[in-house]
């Protein structure tokens, strides 16, 4: 008998239908991954499987057979038995997942209480043990700590060992490495697989992420649009996809080993930042965000400064721009030292919601550098260069009187483009400008600012936690680890041949999409943890 | 807790700046107004001798900054009076004397506050067991028709003034149906019993219109808390909905709850002018509206300072007490 | 949990896009709320009863000040003569125990003085706070800290009893009414405004739309009418329309206390003074004031709560559903604290 048999699942919301007659099935120890693009469908059906959509209005139909329990059947209290015990689920941010108030280890223990008689202490020593399982040093004391008071990564931990608590036979993880650094997602990645090799038990992971697909399961389902586009051995439709979405999909997916074609960069330098430090707080605690960064970018490259969060590059992109005044350092532009905001010097922002002014026409927002700078008065040839630039990145002229609600997030993101484009830059600063955005949304606008370099000759900054996008629209890399810059030259020699062991680190750290190769890092990365 | 210790600190320091700052404005409006502060002091039918005296009294002659520091010397050190005839030593914390009754105001509040403190330590328990037993039930039966009752009712609390409740709790309970005799404050050291029963009015109006104000918080917090991720895990665990609200969801609220609590009792001290007048209780907002009346500034400046000492000092317990409900407060 | 999850897949989706507010929306949120419908034709009444006052107290041929001591029996203290506290076809409601002054004149007129006294103060918060809190949260560090002490000192304010000391020491000869609405609203309700107004603008400033204005290469000065006044609109509104109905309270307390409106200008809280007297004789004495401010306020309530909805429905459907922000909304409550309504005590 399977552990999960999920026949014609279908889930509405209202006029909205998440899931549309899905079926599939898992083996009692087996993996499967649900990948898919945000609106897949791919998280409804995994709160599906525990019956979490009861009583929340969602019209649910088809069969889920989960551990022996019919889901859609089963009484609430049989349901309630199924859940945690039998069937446990990991959530994407682990910080809200868990409860502020309480002590971590009293969270678990209350779960594992909810599902077996046992005494108080001795759920809370199964809380300490399950700790200790996941790899919390110092368990016992730590169990006593709030989840403020643990790192992303150790919080992700304690939630898995909440799921650990009842040996469960099925355990669903939604996202779970969505929040975390590429290196902490790596960490997280291999204790669930050593876990489900010492346990035994099934996993459903759910993730838009192909590489942390590739990395984890056996088994592999692409949903688009509430369905199953394809099913199949990890290793196989990964290396043959059979159908042209998966095709597409695996397409726009970055690879780390890609090389950047088709750049016109020159030695021209544009833009310089000399001794570039910026500090935040008063008194004791005041820390350096950025620490003596000095960079260059030249005309028609692209620099792409990579860093995990807390690395300070968005930070250091404020100050390139002008928006963060420098505490120490100098920018020079064209050999002339700058301050302040520069026409020449534009932005690109990484939340396509908040960048533009709800209240405002795109039209607009996107005239505000034509207007700002008072050369041109007449309303009529505004309006045509809007029109323009709406044309050139892509939209229609027509887009003018529409507000940013109308439009999808890539279209917002290719709406800061145009109003970028403007000011007529010489430099363009892209703070995580895809990182909002699905893969194949992703690799449009990429594509898009590639075109736009090579036409323009600009220079664009590309500051992302992204390894591989970074790698494939780079010239040249900076990368930055607590406010400094560890390692910076040619995209080719950081990426093939790092020098500095953090980004050997990051390197290794980063999903493969060959689950052969996934699987030689991983005993790569264990090797130095047993040395 | 270093963090927390460095928040109380902060926060006491805050408190110290604005009671002072507020000495100052309260000092500075009072004495400072548009007319002749000696005239007023002294009444409508004084003499012009009679109000040169006042002003001699009340040092008007003096520069204000002047006047202030011998204001600030009576609070910590005492000050001497002369009443014309003979001189009355006045004891720190000394807040002046009453024009009218010649008695020293810190006396005259020191009187006043146990039956404000009656009035108000009864109220808050009557107004948090009902408010918050409020909140939780329609935070419980959300979406559902007691829900949407409970949460009518509240707003009509919230709507009604004190003085329309007093007034009707007082003539249906004492005048229409005769339960009680009309409340007249008893001393709880000269007898715990009558001291209840005259207050059970006051305490029931008081903590009728604030309960309101308990029952939206916690209502409103609680949902909030439903309504986050963390909820979500402990129902994904088999969590049953009863301990999801009473453990996680009530958790989430009490610090708002305890935070509010505090202000409201510390502003209630002074503040419940209305029940006091309504219910003729000699506390210290009957006290105050009667010296407005008169026109006894000195007894006005020392009651609206004191009032304010506790109004502050409630605001910085409530922020202290926030934070240590919720530590993560002290983070931020 | 299963909004959660269509929201969290939605967010990427775009499909759940969040409205601009424009005004239509607004009505058209507003309009979906019948219990706010309902209290909005209320207060619409209100208003038009306050207008109209002169216009009504004609038809019923009586005015609010003219005394009727033939309608007043001396002998037993003051009582109206006429059953019922002397209702009738001259005086639709009665007259005042004591005075015989004519009751529906004197109410209609204190719809005039709640409301007006209400209004006014309520303008004078609201412009003083946004001047403060914006000024504070576009200022420098120090101009912060200054005007941030400043309000705290405010907020730490007990709103009843300063109202109380400053209407005892202004000389007579202001009009009252004036003064009862600059003091409520100096003491009370600018410091919390000006309070939320700082963190909605600290909040606002930090918005890449904001930032990419100052890139766009207009001044500060400008990006903030251009693209922070708008975005405080909605916050302002939903506050201030909170504020009303705690203003009509103050009012109503402090000249039940005698220190607010003086006679011979009506008002309802003055009129609930001495009615715990007279309520066997004429209870309409007691009842009609005390329902006309309930409904008053209540009515305000209810719409200040519907435009609160109206114009952010992602708040409010935090409430129900919702996702994340508690920290800051939690902020918000604690710091809002000091805005606690000391007059309803």
């Amino acid at each position: 008998m399977s552990l999960v048999e999920v026949t014609g699942l279908t889930v509405e919301f209202g006029s909205l239908r998440a899931v549309d007659g899905l079926s599939f099935s898992l083996a009692e120890g087996a993996a499967l991954a649900l990948v898919g693009e945000s609106g897949s469908g791919k998280s409804t059906v995994a709160g599906a499987l525990l019956g979490l959509h009861r009583g929340t209005g969602a019209r649910v139909s088809g069969s889920v057979r989960v551990a022996g329990t019919d889901v859609q059947a089963a009484p609430d209290e049989e349901l309630r038995r199924l859940r945690g015990a039998k069937a446990a689920m990991v959530f994407q941010d682990p910080l809200s997942s868990l409860d502020p108030y309480y002590a971590i280890g009293d969270q678990i223990a209350e779960v594992h209480r909810v599902h077996t008689r046992v005494s108080r202490r001795t759920a809370r020593a199964r809380a300490v043990e399950v700790l200790e399982r996941v790899g919390i040093p110092d368990a016992v004391r730590r169990s006593r700590s709030r989840p403020h008071e643990f790192s992303g990564g150790m919080r992700q931990r304690a939630l898995i060992a909440m799921a650990l608590a009842c040996e469960p036979d099925l355990l669903i993880a939604d996202e779970p490495t969505t929040a975390l650094d590429v290196t902490v997602q790596a960490q997280i990645l291999d204790l669930l697989h050593t876990l489900r090799e010492e346990t035994g038990m099934g996993l459903l992971l759910v993730t838009h992420d192909v590489g942390v697909a590739a990395e984890s399961v056996d088994d592999i389902l692409v949903m688009r649009h509430g369905t199953a586009v394809e099913h199949g051995p990890v290793g196989r439709v990964l290396a043959a996809p059979a159908q042209p979405y998966t095709r597409e999909l695996l397409d726009a997916v970055p690879r780390v080993d890609a090389r950047r074609t088709g750049s016109r960069a020159t030695d021209e330098a544009v833009l310089e930042a000399t001794g570039l430090r910026r500090e935040f707080g008063r008194g004791s605690r005041t820390f350096a965000a950025v620490d003596d960064v000095s960079v260059t970018v030249r005309r028609g490259e692209t620099l792409g400064v990579v860093g995990e969060s807390g690395s300070g590059k968005t930070t250091l992109g404020r100050m390139l721009v002008g928006l963060l005044e420098p505490t120490a350092g100098a920018i020079r532009y064209e050999g002339r030292p700058h301050t302040g905001v520069n026409p020449a010097v534009q932005m690109v922002f990484q939340d396509p919601v908040s960048s533009l002014n709800p209240r405002r026409s795109v039209g607009e927002s996107i005239a505000d550098p034509l207007r700002a700078r008072g050369t041109e008065r007449d309303e009529q040839r505004i309006r045509g260069r809007v029109t323009e630039l709406l044309e050139r990145v892509g939209l229609e002229g027509a887009h003018y009187d529409r507000y940013p609600h109308e439009f999808s997030g890539g279209q917002r993101q290719r709406i800061g483009i145009a109003r970028a484009l403007a000011a007529e830059p010489r430099v363009i600063v892209c703070d995580e400008p895809v990182s909002a955005l699905d893969v194949t949304t992703q690799a449009q606008v990429v594509e898009l600012l590639g075109e736009l370099q090579r036409e323009l000759g600009l220079a664009l900054v590309f500051i992302a936690h992204d390894l591989a996008v970074v790698r494939q629209v780079s010239d040249r890399v900076a990368v930055m680890r607590r406010g400094r810059i560890v390692e910076y030259g040619p995209a080719d020699e950081v990426y093939d041949s790092p020098r500095e062991p953090y980004t050997r680190q990051l390197l290794a750290a980063v999903p493969a999409l060959d689950p052969e190769l996934a699987a030689r890092r991983r005993a790569a990365r264990r090797e130095p943890a047993v040395a | 807790m270093n963090a927390l210790t460095g928040f109380v600190l902060r926060r006491v320091i805050g408190a110290v700046v604005t009671l002072f700052a507020l000495s100052v404005i309260i000092y500075v409006v009072f004495y400072v107004t548009p007319g002749n502060v000696a005239q007023i002091t002294c009444g409508p039918r004084c003499s012009p001798v009679q109000v040169h005296q006042v002003a001699q009294q009340l040092h008007l002659d003096d520069p204000l900054y002047v006047r202030y520091w011998h204001f600030l010397q009576g609070l910590f050190v005492g000050q001497d009076f002369s009443t014309g005839t003979s001189v009355e030593h006045c004891s720190a914390p000394c807040l002046g004397q009453s024009y009218q009754t010649d008695q020293q105001v810190t006396g005259i509040i020191l009187t006043r506050l146990p039956v404000s403190f009656s009035l108000v330590l009864g109220a808050m328990v009557i107004w948090l067991l009902l408010g918050v037993g409020t909140g939780v039930l329609s935070a419980w039966r959300r979406g559902r028709f007691s829900e949407r009752a409970l949460t009518a009712l509240t707003l009509a609390g919230v709507a009604t003034p004190v003085f329309v409740i007093g007034l009707v709790l007082m003539i249906v309970v004492c005048g229409e149906l005769q339960l009680l005799p009309f409340p007249e404050y008893v001393n709880f050291t000269d007898d715990p019993e009558q001291w209840a029963w005259n207050l059970l009015l006051p305490w029931l109006s008081l903590a009728l219109i604030e309960s309101a104000n308990f029952a939206r918080l916690t209502r409103a917090s609680m949902l909030e808390t439903l309504a986050d991720d963390h909820i979500r895990t402990f129902r994904a665990y088999g969590v049953g909905e009863r301990a999801i609200i009473a453990r996680h969801a009530l958790r989430g609220a009490t610090a708002s709850v305890i935070a509010l609590n505090a202000v409201t009792f510390g502003s209630a001290v002074g503040g419940a002018v209305l029940t006091e007048t309504l219910f003729g209780l000699p506390g210290v907002g009957q006290e105050l509206v009667h010296a407005v009346k008169v026109v006894d500034l000195p007894v006005v400046v020392g009651m609206v300072l004191v009032v304010g000492f506790f109004v502050v000092l409630a605001n910085a317990v409530a922020d202290v007490l926030y934070a240590v409900a919720d530590r993560r407060v002290v983070l931020a | 949990m299963s909004e959660a999850l269509v929201a969290v897949e939605a967010a990427g989706a775009d499909t759940a896009a969040p409205a601009a507010s424009g005004a239509r929306q607004f009505w058209r949120r507003l309009r979906a709320q019948r219990a706010a419908l309902v209290a909005a034709a209320v207060v619409a009444l209100l208003v038009l009863i306050a207008l109209a006052a002169p216009l009504l107290t004609g038809l019923e041929g009586q005015d609010p000040t003219t005394y009727h001591p033939a309608l007043i029996d001396s002998a037993r203290g003051g009582v109206p003569t006429g059953s019922f506290g002397g209702i009738g076809a001259d005086h639709w409601l009665g007259v005042e125990p004591q005075t015989g002054r004519d009751m529906f004149a004197r109410l209609v007129y204190g719809a005039r003085v709640s409301l007006g006294v209400a209004l006014a103060a309520t303008v004078v918060q609201v412009v003083l706070g946004v001047a403060m809190g914006v000024a504070s949260g576009l200022g420098s560090r120090w101009a912060d800290l200054v005007l941030s002490r400043i309000t705290d000192i405010f907020v730490s304010m007990p709103l009843m009893v300063m109202a109380l000391a400053l209407l005892a020491i202004v000389p007579d000869g202001f009009p009252r009414p004036v003064l009862v609405a600059l003091i409520i609203s100096l003491v009370s309700g600018w410091s919390t405004t000006a309070k939320m107004v700082r963190a909605q603008t600290l909040t606002l400033k930090n918005l890449d739309y904001v930032a990419a204005s100052r890139l766009s290469g207009w001044s500060t000065w400008r990006t903030a009418v251009r693209e922070l006044l708008p975005g405080l609109a909605a916050p302002v509104i939903t506050y201030a329309a909170l504020l009303i109905p705690t203003n009509i309270s103050a009012e109503a307390a402090l000249s039940f206390l005698g220190v607010g409106v003086k006679p011979p200008t009506p008002s309802w809280g003055q009129m609930l003074t001495s009615a715990d007297v007279w309520y066997q004789a004429a209870p309409q004495y007691l009842l009609l004031p005390a329902a006309a401010l309930f409904v008053t306020v209540f009515a305000l309530t209810v719409l200040g709560d519907g435009v609160r909805v109206a114009l952010d429905p992602r708040a409010a459907s935090r409430l129900r559903i919702g996702t994340g922000r508690k920290r800051e909304a939690r902020a918000e409550t604690a710091g809002a604290f000091g805005a606690k309504k000391e007059d309803r005590a």
